[in-house]
């Protein structure tokens, strides 16, 4: 579960001075279900889901990441959180089996788990031809595999999706897609950032507009549908954007 | 604090730097090679200028002296001296090295000489120059040989002893134990190049295990497991240590292989020679490992610095664009500490690196000044902690570990 009150950051920047990266965002992600925060690229989607696996710190509000509070218990929030975006790369001089055991080690697995869990990872993910072989040498779909398997290797409640399939070719991306799916039916809670609108559709139970730092609208795709009076997904988002960047009433 | 956290982390680097060819080349490869090969390049390079400058008969040029051809003669009979033909350009060809010297023999010399008037003769020069440095030596060494025969002469001639002239002799004779000949000639350099292979040992390390994690896109993937940033920055900061110390000790057995090999392949007939001379000049190998004692926290020192100053930096490039100048600050205190007069005290034992280079250099020569090695151990282990602690806080700021 992940529960956002009247979350908000704020950069300060010497050129561009105050800079309102998420402005008093609020939401609830349930457990079994894909809350999609759909945004452009700059709307504040990063920010706000660093802010949840507590890589940044809120200026105001708060929040609770698997019953820690994302502020006060930082290290627990990220041994309850998967964290996977374009932005976590791998260490291209280890092997995919000891990527996985290193971050299994750092969540406070012992090395009995750690070997359970790397093999039990490798089957599930097919990681076995190319487990013992250094990351820098792998396709982009093997390390997207790896990145998986090192998400997953501290089974954690929550999963954080941060435009994961940005840049991948699409077999890659289905695969993203098919694992995301599979988390769900695990009963995990799924936090998914994107924008790509086909994504949302195909994945998401709920979804978040941000727009400008703001979450300007939420609910179901049917819901969204009803108030914005489209069933399209892109036709809704900029409905509920507004065409000239403005909030849509 | 977790120590298993700050092990596995530093377990995972060390395992990294391993498999990384660049961190092999400046924490093995350059400390091993640096100094054999130094010392190959100065001592053979040096060695062969000064044998063939030595083997050298200085060409020399006479000036004037047409009315002293007794003075002219004995110049032409040295077989130390190549006289060569008066020539008016005789300044250019010194300066452009054809000419080693010329000297100047005023008019009416040798009748000067008779009558028992003073006459000064001129030596003309190219100050610097090794070559006419031992021109003017031999010119010096004939002129001073004339004089003390002339005086013999006029002494005899008065029916006056010799010895007047020279009522004593004077002898110098070296006291200093040989390790202190050591230390006062080599032991300034030894912390010199310690200091500097620290320095280097630890930057490529912290550069990569920093700015080199951000530029790849792994810091955020270590940022978002549960390890606390300070067990983060310790396992990093020991892996930096280790690139650093394992330069130093590197450097330390490579200098200590350098001397007995090449006392072997080079010096065994010169050795004899000196043995016979006098004590060879040795290092004290208490001092040495003292040396290397007192090493350790400038290593802690390096290498919390210089991983807060990577971390600053977006990628390898502008890391590398801060710590190379650094090195100016590390090499500029290291020197002075080589410099002859500088000597520690109280004061001096509080600047950073100075007060070791100072201290090593007392050290290897067999000289142990308790009170200034505490101080220099306590002041430099308060800076490194400082500048561990600065790190440790550079690592909880999201907009240095962010900065885009």
């Amino acid at each position: 579960m992940i529960e956002a009150r009247n979350l908000t950051k704020v950069f300060r920047d010497k050129k561009r001075g105050e800079i309102r990266a998420v402005d008093d965002v609020s939401f609830t992600c349930r457990p079994g279900r894909i809350y999609g925060l759909l945004g452009a690229n700059g709307a504040g989607k990063t920010t706000t889901l660093r802010l949840l696996a507590t890589l940044l710190r809120p200026t105001a509000g708060g929040a609770t990441v698997a019953g820690f509070d994302i502020v006060a218990e930082p290290e627990r929030v990220r041994a309850s959180v998967g964290f996977l975006a374009t932005s976590t790369a791998l260490y291209g001089r280890l092997t995919a089996r000891e990527t996985i055991a290193y971050f299994g080690r750092l969540n406070g697995l012992s090395d009995a788990a750690v070997a359970a869990r790397v093999a039990r990872l490798a089957d599930e993910l097919d990681l076995h031809e190319f487990l013992d072989r250094r990351v820098e040498k792998f396709s982009t779909g093997m390390k997207q595999k790896t990145s998986i398997a090192r998400t997953l290797v501290h089974d954690p409640a929550v999963l954080i999706f941060d435009e994961p399939t940005i840049g991948l070719d699409v077999m890659t991306a289905r695969n993203i897609v098919r694992f995301v799916r599979d988390c769900r039916t695990r009963g995990k809670t799924v936090i998914y950032s994107t924008h790509v609108m086909s994504e949302v559709e195909k994945l998401c139970d709920l979804v978040g507009i941000i727009h400008h730092g703001r979450l300007v609208a939420e609910g179901s795709l049917a819901e969204l549908g009803e108030r914005y009076g489209v069933q399209d997904m892109e036709e809704i988002f900029i409905r509920a954007v507004g065409a000239d960047g403005e909030e849509a009433a | 604090m977790n120590g298993q956290n700050i092990l596995t982390v530093y377990g995972k680097e060390l395992r990294d730097s391993l498999r990384d060819r660049r961190t092999l080349i400046s924490m093995i490869v350059i400390p091993m090679l640096m100094i054999p090969g130094i010392m190959a390049v100065a001592v053979g390079v040096s060695t062969k200028m000064i044998n063939k400058a030595r083997g050298e008969v200085p060409t020399v040029m006479v000036l004037g002296g047409d009315d002293s051809p007794v003075l002219r003669a004995a110049l032409a009979a040295d077989p130390k001296l190549h006289l060569v033909r008066t020539a008016a350009n005789w300044r250019q060809q010194i300066s452009d090295k054809q000419l080693r010297a010329a000297v100047e023999i005023p008019a009416g010399f040798d009748a000067a000489l008779d009558r028992g008037t003073p006459a000064e003769v001129k030596i003309y020069n190219y100050d610097g120059e090794l070559r006419s440095g031992f021109a003017v030596g031999e010119l010096r060494n004939f002129l001073n040989d004339y004089r003390e025969k002339t005086v013999t002469t006029r002494l005899v001639g008065r029916g006056l002893p010799a010895a007047l002239v020279k009522p004593f002799e004077v002898k110098t004779q070296n006291v200093a134990p040989p390790e202190k000949v050591g230390g006062n000639m080599i032991g300034g350099l030894i912390p010199y190049l310690f200091i500097l292979l620290c320095y280097t040992g630890a930057m490529y390390s912290a550069m990569d295990l920093t700015a080199g994690e951000k530029e790849r896109g792994t810091m955020e993937t270590i940022l978002c497991s549960p390890v606390a940033r300070t067990d983060l920055v310790l396992g990093k900061f020991l892996m930096v240590l280790t690139a650093s110390l394992t330069a130093a000790l590197i450097s330390m057995i490579s200098m200590g292989i350098t001397f007995v090999v090449g006392g072997i392949l080079m010096g065994a007939p010169r050795m004899t020679a000196a043995a016979k001379a006098g004590p060879l000049p040795m290092l004290d190998p208490a001092g040495l490992l003292l040396v290397l004692a007192m090493v350790l926290p400038v290593a802690v020192l390096f290498s919390a610095v210089l991983l807060a100053v990577s971390l600053f930096a977006k990628s390898i490039k502008e890391a590398s664009s801060y710590v190379s100048p650094m090195i100016i600050l590390i090499i500029i205190p290291a020197m002075m500490g080589l410099m002859p007069g500088v000597e520690l005290n109280a004061r001096l034992a509080l600047v950073p690196i100075l007060n070791i280079a100072l201290v090593s250099k007392e050290l290897v020569s067999g000289v142990f000044h308790w009170q200034y090695l505490a101080l220099i151990f306590g002041s430099t282990c308060i800076y490194a902690a400082a500048a561990l602690a600065f790190c440790v806080h550079l690592f909880n700021r999201e907009e240095v570990l962010f900065r885009t």
